[in-house]
């Protein structure tokens, strides 16, 4: 490697150390960032120092923000007595894209996990049930992935939650566009169970 | 170096972006690891769960590597068992109970048709936690740490059984305990005959069997603490009673 390109070099392996880009995707989206350094590359250089600088967790729900309370949390109009919980921050990004709910969210951080060792207390289990004994809160969704860890994760967290609060989770099926011929047999007895008049 | 078998998957772990490392207990093979390529894949990710069947393909270049696996579903449990808390955990102890007690690459061809037919059980036979209870048995003594439990330690006797000796895990009658009857452990019917489903008495084998696997098998395998899996189905147990 010679000096005038050590930088380069540098970036294209910290690039290929992202998901989805090897050492040669690393390298193309390197070569085009400096093809379009004024428009691109110098905006991106300013993105991810702000980033670096200000993302943080929300210490209330746990997802990703520029300051203490999320958008989410700081919002009142979604204190609506409804708290989703999801595994991790990508979970609750997919929610939002959905639009569907308009409630608050709770980032666990991860699922129970005996392969790794993941107990109760290495979640954010605790703080869920402060939230629920002081947010006002009537329903917790479960929104977990439809994984055996993350089943056991929601059984765990039903169990802990008592009183008055309905505790849901999703509904397990066919996907919208699925075809029943491609569709894993668990799916299938899942959706079969779940069957409602049409 | 290449094979094909059948065999119950008892975790999954991912592996780089796409691939996931997953531990089989398989029927010949005992219990064997091998890389699945795009095992996190949207395909594979769903088949790839502790408790289904699979048939398996290894193939590595020497025997030492930890290999490559294709597998194909043969019957998955997920969906069945995931429901109920019960049935969930009782799956959960059963995969990280084995992922736990048996070594690596050593058939255990009892143990594996204990599991299946344990497996195909679970939710299915009212009878199921006595047959979870046996199946824990059963480990205990493919382990090396069986149980005597059809004579008496002390007198040889094969009546009036109602103690377990904690250290050698034998019977002993309660003419046999004499002054030591309060440091035995309690051998109810659920152990001795198993012939009561009643849950109780399969939450009371089961303390007597997680004696065993607590002060015997964990030693020997460097301490390490029994799953969490397991405490977690017996209290889920304990809660049913």
């Amino acid at each position: 490697m010679s000096d005038d390109t050590r930088d380069i070099e540098a970036l294209i392996d910290l690039m290929a150390r992202l998901p989805g880009l090897g050492p040669r995707s690393a390298r193309r989206a390197v070569l085009h960032l400096i093809k379009k350094r004024g428009p691109l590359m110098v905006p991106l250089v300013d993105a991810l120092r702000n980033v670096a600088e200000n993302a943080r967790p929300c210490l209330n729900c746990g997802n990703i923000g520029t300051s203490d309370l999320c958008a989410i949390c700081a919002d009142e109009t979604r204190a609506n007595g409804e708290i989703c919980v999801v595994e991790e921050v990508s979970d609750l990004w997919a929610m939002e894209r959905a639009g569907i709910f308009k409630g608050r969210y709770h980032v666990l951080g991860g699922t129970l996990s005996a392969l790794d060792a993941i107990g109760p207390e290495d979640l954010h289990i605790p703080k869920l049930l402060d939230r629920v004994a002081t947010e006002n809160v009537r329903e917790v969704i479960l929104a977990l992935n439809a994984t055996i860890d993350g089943q056991t994760t929601a059984h765990y967290i039903a169990d802990q939650l008592s009183g008055d609060i309905a505790v849901t989770s999703l509904a397990q099926g066919v996907p919208i566009g699925g075809e029943l011929d491609y569709l894993d047999d668990g799916t299938i007895t899942a959706a079969m169970r779940a069957r409602k008049s049409f | 170096m290449r094979w094909e078998d059948q065999g119950v998957l008892l975790s999954v772990r991912r592996h780089g972006e796409g691939s996931a490392i997953i531990d089989v207990l398989t029927a010949e093979h005992g219990r064997h690891a091998g890389v699945v390529r795009g095992g996190a894949s949207r395909k594979l990710a769903p088949i790839l769960q502790p408790g289904a069947q699979l048939a398996m393909s290894w193939t590595a270049r020497l025997e030492s590597h930890i290999g490559t696996a294709s597998v194909e579903p043969l019957k998955s449990r997920a969906a069945d068992l995931m429901q109920d808390r019960m049935t969930l955990s009782a799956l959960n102890s059963v995969c990280a109970l084995l992922a736990f007690a048996l070594p690596e690459r050593e058939p255990q061809e009892e143990v594996y048709a204990a599991t299946i037919s344990l497996l195909d059980m679970i939710g299915a036979n009212p009878a199921w936690a006595l047959a979870y209870l046996k199946w824990e048995v059963l480990l205990l003594e493919a382990t090396g740490f069986g149980l005597d439990l059809t004579r008496c330690a002390v007198t040889g006797s094969t009546d009036d059984l109602i103690y377990v000796s904690p250290k050698t895990g034998r019977a002993v009658s309660g003419a046999g305990a004499g002054d030591w009857a309060d440091r035995l452990l309690p051998l109810g019917p659920a152990l001795r005959d198993g012939n009561t489903a009643d849950p109780g008495e399969i939450l009371a084998g089961l303390r007597v069997t997680g004696h065993f696997l607590e002060t015997h098998l964990a030693p020997s395998l460097g301490n390490r603490p029994l799953p969490d899996a397991r405490i977690r189905f017996l209290s889920a147990l304990e809660r049913r009673v």
